[in-house]
C-alpha cells in the first residue's frame, strides 16, 4: 500500500499535537490534545477549524456545465445563481447513489466539493459524461478550511468583513491571508461557519490567522463525525451509497421541482416513482435509552420481534449528552417516537424512532 | 501490593488472593473521551484472557480482557454514570472490577511497571 498522502497543513497538525489517523488516502488529523468531545463542544458554542484538504475541489468549465451536470445528478443546477451552491448526489441508473457534493455556481463554470474517498471516481466519472463539451478540471493545489460555530461569521469578519454578507449555501471569492480564496457559507456540523478553498501555499498562515482568533480552536476528525451525526447529515459510505436511493435516505428535498417533472438523470425512473410513492425504506434517527453507543451495523428490531433495519452511523453525542444513531429500517415504522430496539453485543437496547437533526441547524438562512 | 500490567494494557493490582483490575493510563490516552463501561456480572468466573469488560470511546469498542483468571467480587458502580473517571484517573479511581484470583501462579509472566513502559515506548 502506498503511504498516505499529506495535506498542505500536515506540518501544523503535528506542532498543534494532533494524533494522526489515514482517512481515504490521507494522513488527517483525528484529534489535538482537547480530545474529540471539548473540540465537539468547543465548535457549538465558540468555532472550530477543521482541515479538509482531503476533499476533492474542481471546475467545470463550459458554456452549458450547469445543463451538463444536471444529466449526472438531480438538483436544479441550471436554476442555480452565480455564487449559489447546491448540494446534490451522482446517481447511477438504479437510483444510487455515486457520491454526495456541493455544487456552486460561479462567473465561469461550476465549483464542486466531492467525498476524498470518492474523488478519483467522480472525476472519471465526470469526465466520461462531460468531456469534451465541458473541461474537469481537478484543483490539486488547493486546500480546504472549514470553520464552523457561532463565532465562524465573526472570526473571519475580522480579516474581511464582506465574508459575513453571504448566506449559508452563498459563496464568493475574498482575499485572504494575501491569497484569493474561495469562501462558501455552508459546512457539515449544523453550525454557522464557512469552508475556505485556499491556495496550498497560503494554508498555513491562513490557518495559523484564524487560529489566533481566541475563539478558535482546531477539531479533527472525530469531532467532524459526531457534529455531522448529531445534526442528521448523511457520511458517504456509511448512510449513503450505490444501494440507497435519495428518496430513501431522506434527501427528496434536494431534488427540484423542474427535475421532478422532466428526470433526466441517473436513476430517475427508480427516484421518481419512490417520490410519488414513498420508499421501502428510510434513514431515520434513533435514540437508544442509556449510554451504551449503538454503532454502525446494529441491528434495528421490532421489540422482540423481526429484524426491519440496520444503523449505519452512530456512536455518542456530546451534545445531546447521550447515544445517537442512523439507519435504514422499513418504512412503515419510520414515525418517530416508534418504540424498537437495537441489537448491541447480542443484547437487545430499547432505542426510539427520532426527528432528525437531534440538534437544531443554526444556519445564516 | 504489586501492579501487573499486560500487553493488552490492562493493569491488575494484587493484594494476597484479591486483585483490582483496570485500563493503563496509556490505554485510556490511546482512546480518547471514554463515554461507557461494561462491566462483568459478580460473581462471574473468568478465565485468563477473557473478555471481561467492553470500554467505549466516542470513536470505538474496545475488549478490555481479564489479566488471570478468578471469579469477579465487585465492579466500579461509579463508571455507570460517569465513565469519564477512567480518563481522569485510569489506575486509581478508574478502576473495572475486583476479583479473587484462581491461580496466582497465572500472575507469572506478566509485566511489572518499568517493564510495561518500556513495551510502551517500544509500541510508539
Amino acid at each position: 500500500m502506498s503511504s498516505p498522502a499529506r495535506t498542505p497543513l500536515f506540518d501544523l497538525h503535528l506542532e498543534l499535537g494532533a494524533r494522526m489517523v489515514a482517512f481515504a488516502g490521507y494522513e488527517m488529523p483525528l484529534r489535538y490534545p482537547a480530545g474529540i468531545i471539548a473540540e465537539h463542544r468547543h465548535c457549538r458554542s465558540r468555532a472550530a477549524l477543521f482541515d479538509v484538504s482531503h476533499m476533492g475541489q474542481l471546475r467545470i468549465l463550459g458554456e452549458d456545465a450547469a445543463a451538463a451536470l444536471e444529466g449526472l445528478v438531480p438538483a436544479d443546477i441550471r436554476g442555480l445563481a452565480v455564487g449559489r451552491n447546491r448540494y446534490t448526489m451522482f446517481t447511477n441508473d438504479a437510483g444510487g447513489i455515486l457520491d454526495d457534493l456541493i455544487a456552486g455556481r460561479e462567473k465561469e463554470g461550476l465549483f464542486l466539493v466531492v467525498n476524498a474517498a470518492r474523488k478519483a471516481a467522480d472525476i472519471a466519472h465526470l469526465k466520461a459524461a462531460l468531456e469534451p463539451a465541458c473541461t474537469v478540471e481537478p484543483l490539486e493545489d488547493r486546500a480546504l478550511l472549514a470553520l464552523q460555530g457561532p463565532a465562524a461569521a465573526e472570526v473571519l469578519a475580522r480579516l474581511r468583513p464582506e465574508v459575513d454578507e453571504l448566506r449559508f449555501m452563498e459563496s464568493g471569492w475574498f482575499e485572504l491571508a494575501g491569497a484569493r480564496c474561495r469562501v462558501a457559507r455552508c459546512g457539515y456540523t449544523g453550525e454557522d461557519g464557512f469552508e475556505i478553498s485556499v491556495p496550498a501555499d497560503a494554508a498555513t498562515e491562513l490557518a495559523r490567522a484564524l487560529l489566533a482568533s481566541e475563539e478558535v480552536a482546531p477539531a479533527g476528525l472525530g469531532a467532524r463525525d459526531s457534529l455531522r451525526l448529531e445534526a442528521g447529515l448523511c457520511l458517504y459510505g456509511h448512510d449513503l451509497d450505490e444501494t440507497t436511493t435519495p428518496v430513501e435516505a431522506g434527501l427528496a428535498w434536494t431534488i427540484g421541482r423542474r427535475r421532478r417533472e422532466e428526470g433526466g438523470f441517473p436513476g430517475a425512473e427508480v427516484i421518481l416513482r419512490q417520490l410519488r410513492e414513498g420508499a421501502p425504506r428510510r434513514l431515520a434517527g434513533l435514540r437508544p435509552e442509556g449510554r451504551v453507543p449503538v454503532r454502525e451495523g446494529a441491528e434495528i428490531r421490532l421489540p422482540g420481534g423481526a429484524v426491519i433495519g440496520r444503523v449505519t452511523s452512530g456512536g455518542f453525542g456530546p451534545t445531546v449528552g447521550g447515544p445517537v444513531a442512523m439507519g435504514y429500517l422499513d418504512s412503515a415504522h419510520e414515525a418517530p417516537g416508534t418504540r424498537l430496539e437495537v441489537l448491541v453485543r447480542g443484547r437487545a437496547v430499547p432505542a426510539e424512532v427520532a426527528r432528525l437533526p437531534f440538534v437544531p441547524h443554526r444556519y445564516r438562512r | 501490593m504489586t501492579i501487573y500490567y499486560t500487553e493488552e494494557h490492562e493493569w491488575i493490582r494484587v493484594e494476597g488472593e484479591h486483585a483490582t483490575v483496570g485500563i493503563s493510563d496509556h490505554a485510556q490516552e490511546q482512546l480518547g473521551d471514554i463515554v461507557f463501561v461494561e462491566l462483568p456480572e459478580v460473581g462471574k468466573k473468568l478465565a485468563k484472557g477473557e473478555q471481561a469488560a467492553v470500554v467505549e470511546s466516542v470513536k470505538a469498542a474496545s475488549e478490555v480482557y481479564a489479566p488471570v483468571g478468578g471469579e469477579v467480587t465487585e465492579v466500579n458502580g461509579a463508571l455507570e454514570d460517569k465513565p469519564e473517571i477512567v480518563n481522569e484517573d485510569a489506575e486509581g479511581e478508574g478502576w473495572f472490577f475486583k476479583m479473587k484470583l484462581a491461580d496466582p501462579g497465572e500472575l507469572e509472566g506478566l509485566m511489572d511497571r518499568d517493564a510495561y513502559e518500556k513495551y510502551v515506548e517500544g509500541l510508539a
